[in-house]
């Protein structure tokens, strides 16, 4: 069983890419932390990071964990959203040759993981070429 | 002035042909594609549904109505294929676009035209006076069984409308809906494919309801088929709605640009709403747009749209339909349709 109150606690980011910006030094912490690892801060205001960026790399994965085993082969990329914030996830919906370092991508809302037949449908993040 | 104030489109990239279909089951193509006007259709990824659609084709409405998403009042989406039996699709897609907790979420369900139905209620709400904005989708990730006619046209897409009564890009003149008890087309609970009656989902079905809806919006507003510049009807193939336009006087030209099934196929609960955004995306203000919906079981909702001057100001600030249709197509073998739409037993 999928840990439930954990999905819910991180649906503002995983739904809404919520971060929290240092008011002090202007770090943005994704996903938001306590205290600034720069400044050392704890005066965050919450934004929310741009829907566009870039692939920084990525790779193929072509044997993944179980719950993934029907989506296979898929590609995961580090992508760099257009504020400097970095975060890894699925790119999807494109033949994997056309995927390349450098290439812009989008972020959309997908279905992330289903838990079994009968459990919760999670919903995130994934990246898809512009 | 109540109405639209903004508009969005959402298709996935996935296609199959119908010749791919029908070579599968040993049907002969050119008469499928003839005889239903079907070219191919769009099926989602395995990782979106009527949620993850209605989340993007409202992004894509947001972008186009330009308002704080808090002051959006009700959330409505129409669907027959919500992902949860139980959970309103509406509560992720309010924590998806930052609207709420303080709104009004429900899922509606009626077939075909549980899209429309959102709409309609959307806009009575701030006709009402209600709230100052809201929010009505119609979205599907719809299956035929394989095999079946229906596999040749079930597809998934969707649209969302923003009412409002503030910079209102489409008024909504006329509103009418029409509905019987008629079993053309149904699916018991726990059953995964639906079940329809052949030859009465036509004319018992689709056509006396449209024309019910349609004669009836075309006396209350006193306007003659040849007053519009466009008309959108549900669009279960390529061939109903070309039919039931042309018996309700419409011609050939107006049916046009919102006739996208050929490419789409029918996106169920978002086939005439997105019929109706691929009218928008064109229309010039002062143009009148006649719209009707259909859904089995069964009823029509029709709608009398007029095109303002703030219309060709949002019309390029989001993705258009055609473009959705055209770009980034990425054509399915019927093996990896099947696996797509978990048509293959497989051990979990
Ligand atoms: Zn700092």
């Amino acid at each position: 069983m999928k840990n439930v109150a954990r999905y819910h606690r991180e649906i503002p980011q995983r739904y809404r890419l919520e971060a929290g910006k240092c008011t002090n030094c202007g770090y943005i912490a994704f996903p938001p932390r306590l205290i600034c690892p720069k400044c050392k801060s704890k005066k965050f205001e919450t934004i929310r990071l741009s829907d566009e960026g870039k692939i920084l790399t990525y790779t193929i994965i072509r044997v993944s964990a179980e719950q993934f085993s029907k989506q296979t082969p898929f590609a995961v990329g580090i992508i760099e959203l257009n504020d400097g914030v970095r975060l890894t996830t699925q790119i999807v919906d494109t033949d994997l040759n056309n995927i390349e370092i450098g290439k812009k991508v989008k972020i959309v809302f997908r279905k992330v993981q289903e838990d079994g037949k009968a459990g919760i449908l999670c919903y995130g993040y994934k990246a898809v070429l512009v | 002035m109540i109405g639209i104030v903004g508009y969005g489109a959402y298709l996935p990239r996935y296609r199959i042909k119908a010749e791919t279909i029908a070579q599968q089951w040993g049907s002969d193509p050119e008469s499928i594609k003839r005889g239903l006007l079907l070219n191919e259709k769009t099926v989602p990824g395995q990782d979106e549904d009527t949620i993850t659609i209605s989340v993007e084709a409202a992004k894509n409405a947001l972008k186009r109505a330009r308002i704080n998403p808090q002051e959006i009042g009700a959330v409505y989406i129409g669907s027959e294929s919500h992902p949860y039996a139980v959970k309103p699709s509406g509560a992720t897609l309010v924590d998806a676009l930052g609207i709420g907790p303080h709104v009004h979420v429900a899922s509606y369900e009626f077939a075909c035209k549980a899209g429309s139905e959102a709409m309609y209620v959307a806009y009575s709400h701030v006709k009402a006076g209600e709230m100052k904005y809201a929010l009505g989708i119609g979205a599907d990730t719809s299956q035929g069984a394989p095999g079946d006619a229906l596999e040749y046209s079930a597809s998934a897409g969707g649209a969302a409308f923003i009412m409002g009564k503030e910079n209102v890009i489409a008024e909504i003149l006329f509103t009418h809906s029409f509905t019987t008890d008629t079993p053309d087309f149904w699916r018991r609970e726990g059953e995964f494919y639906p079940r329809h009656a052949g030859r009465f989902t036509g004319e018992p079905a689709y056509f006396k309801h449209i024309l019910g809806a349609g004669r009836a919006l075309l006396e209350k507003s006193k306007l003659s088929p040849k007053d519009f510049k466009y008309a959108v009807f549900h669009m279960p193939n390529g061939k109903f709605p070309q039919e039931v336009g042309k018996k309700l006087g419409f011609t050939k030209e107006q049916l046009e640009t919102g006739w996208i099934v050929p490419w789409m196929g029918n996106t169920y609960s978002g086939s005439s709403p997105t019929g109706l955004a691929a009218i928008l995306d064109e229309a010039k203000p002062g143009d009148l747009i006649f719209m009707v919906s259909f859904g089995s079981g069964a009823g029509s909702d029709g709608f009398i749209l007029k095109a303002t001057d703030e219309l060709p100001k949002v019309q390029n600030l989001a993705p258009k339909v055609r473009d959705l249709l055209n770009n980034n197509k990425i054509y399915l073998n019927y093996g990896e349709y099947a696996k797509f739409r978990k048509k293959i037993k497989v051990n979990e």
